[in-house]
C-alpha cells in the first residue's frame, strides 16, 4: 500500500467579509496517491479555488483555514510555518493559473522569470540557470526558445504564456502540480495541447495533479478520479469514467446533463422532453431576406479582421457564427449591429442597405429597434447605476417613445416575463442579481424593442453549464414563440449545434465552411473543422441518461 | 537596442509635439500681462510727481505705445533669439538673471524631492505590506499633516524649533551664510561647486542651509508621494504574479521588491515628474521664508513691479521645465516597461 501524497482531511476554509464569516469550504477530505491524477470539478462559488489555495497556504488575507488537516507526505501544511510552505512552494507543489497573461510579471522577460523559479530551490550558477531555462522551454514546446527567453508576457500568445508557466511550474520537479482552471479563456485547440503537454509532463516526471475545472469533458479526459464539489462540500468521487457513467449524486446527474455533448439537444440539458425542430416558416415566394451580407470586409491598421465574408439570414432562422479567436466572429456580430462601420461590401437588412449608414448616425434609425444585441459578458454589459426596470425600459423609451408610466410597467413586466426574470427583482441593481438573472436582464432588454434579429455574441460564455443550460432553453423558446432571428457566436461548437439550423465556420476573417448544422457536425468537410471537432474535450454519458 | 531606439523615436516625437505648447505659452503670458491692471511707465518713472510727458516718454522708449500685435512680433522675435528682454528692477537682461537664480532653486527641488522619495517610498511599502496596522494609520497621519500645514507655517515653525528653540540649524536666510566664503561659479549648484574644489567645511556650510527648506517642501510632497506608493503597492500584491512568484516559492524579500515593487514604481514614476514641476514653480513660499534667492521669488517680485520681461522669461521657463521634465519622466517609464514601446 503506497501511502497518499496528499490527504485532506476535514477542511474548513472562511473568509472574513462585510457581512460577517462565510464558510467557503465546509469539510472537504480527498487524497491522491503519488503521479496520479485528480479532478475537481464544480460551478462559481462551490469552493474547488479555494481548497487548492488552502492547500498551498496562498489563500487570500480575508481567507482562513479554520479546521482540519492538509497532510502532504505526512507534513501537516496548516501548521507549517511560512519558511517550510516557501521550500515546498515550487519545490514540492506547485501551481498553474487561470488567466496565464496576469500570472506571470508584465516588466520581465519570461526567461528571467524561469531563471527565479529555478534559482528558487536550487542552488545554479547564472549560466546553468539560463541553460536550465532554455531546455525547459524547449520541453513546452516553445518554439525558437533563445529568442522567446527575451519575450515579456504581453508579446506571447495566451497559449505560450501559460506554457511558460507550466516550465516555470515544473522546474524544480515538484511531486504535485494544482491546476486551477488552466485552459479557460484559451481556444479550444489551444486549451487541447496544453493540456496534452501538461499531461505528458506530469506522466514522465512521475507528478501528481489535481486539475480544477468548471468543464466536465476536460476532467473526465484528462484525470484518473474526479470529485465533485457543490457549496464547499464534495458531493461526489468516483473513477472519471463511472462517475459520469452512473452518477449518483443528484447534483452530479443535474451537472451530467447540463453539459453540452455532441448529441444532446437543448431540451436534454434541462431535462425535458425534447421537441422536434422548429418547421420551417411557410415563407411566401419573393419573400425577402432578413440579413444579406455581401463581401463584408473590416480592416483595422490594413489588417483584413474580416475578409470577404457573405452570408444570409431568413425570417426566423439561426444562424451559428463559429471559429477560435482572432477568427473575427465578433467583429462580424459587431458590423451587423451597426455598432463599427465596414471597410467594404454591403448588408442588406429586410431589403435595405444599412451598410451604408454610419455607425454613430444608426441608433436614430428606425431600423436600430429591429436589430438587436446580447452581450457576452452579462455583468459589464449593464449599468451600474441603472436597476433592472431601468435597464430594459431604457430601450422601450429611446426606440419605442413609450413614456407613459403604466403602460411602460406593463411592457417592462411583460418583457422580463419573457426572459425569465421574477418580477419582484426589477428593482434590483445588477450587483445585487446572479450572473443567470443578470443574463436574463439583458435578454429582455434585447427583446424589449420586438427585433426580428438577435444578435447573441456569446451569451452564455460567462456562465456556469447549469445555468448556460437553462439561458439556452430560454432563447430556444424565444425563437420558436416570437419568430426571431438569430445570429449565434460562440466557440463552443456543441451549444452552436444546439442552438442553429445553420452554421459557419470562420479562419482568419474568412468562412472556411458553411452548411446545416447538423450535418456540418456529423460530416465536417473542411480539415479546420475537424480540427475544432476533434479537440473539443468530450464523454458521452450512457444513453440511457440522456433521456 | 531595440528600446533604446523606440525610446530615442518617442523623445524626438515628444519634443516636436511640445513645440506648439510652448509658443502657446509665450503668447498666453504675454497678452496676459498686457490686460493685467497696471502700467510699467507709471511705476517706474522717476516719482508720483511725473508728468504725463515723462510717462509718455517712458512708454515710447519701452515700446509700449506701439500696437499689442507689432509688440507680440517683437517679443516672439526676441524670444526667437534667446533674449528675454530686461528686467526693470534689477536692470539686467532676464535671461541672466533666471540663469543666475535657477540653481538656487533647482538645487533645493531636487534636494526637498530625494528626501521626500526617501521618505515617502519605504512609508509607502510599509503601509501597503501591513494595511490596516498601526503603522499604516501612523504613516496617513504624517502625510496629512504634511499636506493640510501650509509650507510658510510648517516652514516657520521649523525654524522656530530648530533655529531658534533648539539652535542646531544656522542662520536661516539665503544659500550661504554672509560671512562664509562661495566657492568658484562652475556649475551654480553650491552644494556640486564646493565638493568640485574639495572644500568640504563649505560644504557642509551649504548642506546645513538647505537642509530647512528642502524638508520644509518635501513635507508638503511626502503625501502624494507615499499615498501612491501605498495605493500601488497595495495593487500589486494582490495580483496574479506576486501569487504566482509566491507559488514559485520566492522568498518574501524578492516577492516584495523585485515583483511587487518594480511594477508598483511604475505610477509613482508618473506622479514623481508631476510633484516635480510643481514644486519647481510652487516653492515661492518656501523661497520667501528662507530668503532663498531662487525664480520664484523673483517672478513674484517683478510680478508685484509690473516687470514684464520676468515673468515672461519666468513662465515660458516653468512651461519648458514642465516638458522636459515630462520627457525625462516618459523615457523613464518608456525603459521600466517594455509595455509602452508597442504604439
Amino acid at each position: 500500500m503506497i501511502p497518499p501524497l496528499l490527504q485532506v482531511e476535514d477542511l474548513h476554509v472562511e473568509f472574513a467579509t462585510r457581512r460577517g464569516r462565510v464558510q467557503a469550504v465546509r469539510g472537504v477530505s480527498l487524497d491522491l496517491l503519488p503521479g496520479a491524477t485528480l479532478g475537481i470539478v464544480g460551478e462559481s462559488g462551490s469552493g474547488k479555488s479555494v481548497t487548492a489555495y488552502a492547500v498551498t497556504r496562498l489563500l487570500d488575507r480575508a481567507g482562513r483555514i479554520s479546521s482540519g488537516r492538509i497532510l502532504f507526505r505526512d507534513q501537516d501544511l496548516t501548521r507549517a510555518s511560512e519558511g517550510d510552505m516557501r521550500a515546498l512552494r515550487g519545490g514540492a507543489i506547485s501551481m498553474i493559473f487561470q488567466n496565464p497573461r496576469s500570472a506571470l510579471n508584465p516588466i520581465r522577460s519570461v526567461g528571467r522569470q524561469l531563471m527565479d523559479a529555478l534559482g528558487a530551490h536550487q542552488d545554479l550558477s547564472g549560466r546553468e540557470r539560463r541553460d536550465r531555462a532554455l531546455d525547459l522551454l524547449r520541453d513546452v514546446l516553445i518554439r525558437d526558445p533563445e529568442r522567446r527567453f527575451e519575450a515579456y508576457p504581453h508579446e506571447l500568445s495566451g497559449g505560450m504564456c501559460q506554457r511558460v508557466m507550466i516550465a516555470m511550474a515544473v522546474a524544480c520537479d515538484p511531486a504535485l502540480l494544482i491546476a486551477d482552471e488552466p485552459t479557460t479563456g484559451l481556444d479550444v485547440t489551444t486549451q487541447k495541447t496544453v493540456m496534452d503537454l501538461l499531461a505528458r509532463l506530469t506522466a514522465e516526471r512521475n507528478m501528481g495533479m489535481i486539475l480544477i475545472t468548471h468543464d466536465l469533458g476536460l476532467a473526465v479526459q484528462y484525470c484518473g478520479d474526479v470529485a465533485v464539489m457543490q457549496e464547499g462540500q464534495v458531493v461526489e468521487r468516483a473513477p472519471a469514467a463511472t462517475l459520469f457513467r452512473a452518477p449518483r449524486h443528484a447534483y452530479t446527474r443535474r451537472l451530467v446533463a447540463a453539459s453540452p455533448t455532441p448529441r444532446s439537444t437543448v431540451q436534454d440539458l434541462v431535462g425535458e422532453p425534447p421537441r422536434p425542430p422548429p418547421p420551417p416558416r411557410p415563407q411566401a415566394a419573393g419573400t425577402p431576406l432578413l440579413l444579406e451580407v455581401r463581401d463584408l470586409v473590416k480592416r483595422y491598421a490594413g489588417f483584413a479582421a474580416v475578409d470577404g465574408v457573405s452570408f444570409s439570414i431568413r425570417p426566423g432562422e439561426s444562424l451559428g457564427l463559429v471559429g477560435e479567436s482572432g477568427s473575427g466572429k465578433s467583429t462580424i456580430s459587431r458590423l451587423i449591429c451597426r455598432l463599427i462601420d465596414r471597410s467594404e461590401g454591403t448588408i442588406l437588412f429586410d431589403g435595405q442597405d444599412v451598410g451604408g449608414i454610419p455607425a454613430r448616425d444608426f441608433h436614430a434609425n428606425p431600423l436600430r429597434r429591429e436589430i438587436q444585441i446580447v452581450f457576452q459578458d452579462p455583468h459589464d454589459s449593464l449599468n451600474p447605476r441603472y436597476n433592472a426596470f431601468d435597464c430594459i425600459a431604457h430601450p422601450l423609451k429611446r426606440m419605442l417613445g413609450l413614456r407613459d408610466g403604466a403602460k411602460l410597467r406593463a411592457r417592462v413586466e411583460e418583457c422580463a416575463r419573457r426572459a425569465g426574470l421574477p418580477t419582484e427583482l426589477l428593482t434590483r441593481f445588477p450587483h445585487q442579481l446572479s450572473g443567470g438573472q443578470k443574463a436574463r436582464i439583458g435578454i429582455a432588454r434585447a427583446i424589449a424593442a420586438r427585433p426580428k434579429l438577435l444578435v447573441l455574441d456569446e451569451p452564455t460564455a460567462a456562465l456556469d453549464v447549469s445555468v448556460q443550460a437553462v439561458i439556452l432553453k430560454l432563447l430556444d423558446d424565444l425563437r420558436r414563440e416570437e419568430g426571431l432571428a438569430f445570429l449565434f457566436v460562440s466557440h463552443d461548437l456543441n451549444v452552436v449545434r444546439m442552438m442553429c439550423e445553420r452554421t459557419i465556420v470562420l479562419q482568419q476573417g474568412r468562412i472556411i465552411e458553411e452548411g446545416d448544422s447538423r450535418a456540418l457536425f456529423a460530416a465536417p468537410c473542411a480539415d479546420y473543422t475537424r480540427e475544432l471537432l476533434a479537440a473539443i474535450p468530450h464523454f458521452d454519458p450512457a444513453p440511457a441518461l440522456a433521456g | 537596442m531595440r528600446a533604446l531606439r523606440a525610446v530615442g523615436r518617442r523623445v524626438g516625437r515628444r519634443l516636436v509635439a511640445s513645440a506648439p505648447a510652448l509658443l502657446g505659452v509665450v503668447v498666453f503670458t504675454f497678452l496676459l500681462m498686457r490686460v493685467l491692471p497696471g502700467d510699467p511707465a507709471v511705476f517706474f518713472a522717476s516719482g508720483p510727481n511725473a508728468g504725463q510727458e515723462e510717462i509718455d516718454e517712458l512708454r515710447r522708449v519701452l515700446g509700449l505705445d506701439r500696437p499689442i500685435p507689432v509688440q507680440l512680433a517683437h517679443y516672439l522675435y526676441d524670444v526667437g533669439t534667446g533674449n528675454l528682454g530686461r528686467s526693470l528692477t534689477t536692470g539686467q537682461p532676464v535671461l541672466r538673471d533666471l540663469t543666475e537664480r535657477l540653481p538656487a532653486s533647482l538645487e533645493l527641488t531636487v534636494t526637498a524631492l530625494i528626501l521626500a522619495l526617501g521618505l515617502a517610498l519605504p512609508l509607502g511599502i510599509l503601509a501597503a505590506l501591513r494595511p490596516g496596522s498601526l503603522l499604516d494609520h501612523g504613516v496617513r497621519l504624517v502625510c496629512s499633516l504634511g499636506v493640510c500645514v501650509p509650507t510658510f507655517v510648517s516652514g516657520l515653525l521649523l525654524i522656530y524649533v530648530f533655529y531658534v528653540v533648539l539652535g542646531i540649524a544656522p542662520d536661516p536666510t539665503g544659500r550661504l551664510d554672509i560671512f562664509a566664503a562661495s566657492p568658484p561659479d562652475i556649475t551654480g549648484f553650491l552644494l556640486v561647486d564646493f565638493l568640485l574644489v574639495g572644500d568640504m567645511e563649505g560644504w557642509r556650510a551649504a548642506a546645513a542651509q538647505l537642509v530647512l527648506p528642502a524638508a520644509t517642501m518635501a513635507l508638503f510632497t511626502l503625501a502624494p508621494l507615499a499615498r501612491m506608493t501605498r495605493a500601488s503597492m497595495l495593487a500589486v500584491l494582490g495580483s496574479d504574479f506576486v501569487r504566482t512568484a509566491k507559488s514559485i516559492g520566492l522568498g518574501r524579500g524578492r516577492v516584495v521588491l523585485v515583483y511587487a515593487l518594480r511594477n508598483a514604481l511604475l505610477p509613482v514614476i508618473t506622479i514623481t515628474g508631476i510633484v516635480f514641476s510643481t514644486m519647481l514653480g510652487a516653492n515661492v513660499l518656501v523661497e520667501k521664508v528662507f530668503s532663498w534667492p531662487g525664480v520664484g521669488s523673483y517672478a513674484l517680485d517683478a510680478l508685484l513691479g509690473s516687470d514684464y520681461a520676468p515673468v515672461q522669461g519666468f513662465v515660458l521657463l516653468m512651461a519648458s521645465a514642465f516638458v522636459i521634465v515630462n520627457l525625462v519622466i516618459d523615457t523613464l517609464y518608456g525603459i521600466a516597461d517594455p509595455r509602452v514601446s508597442i504604439e
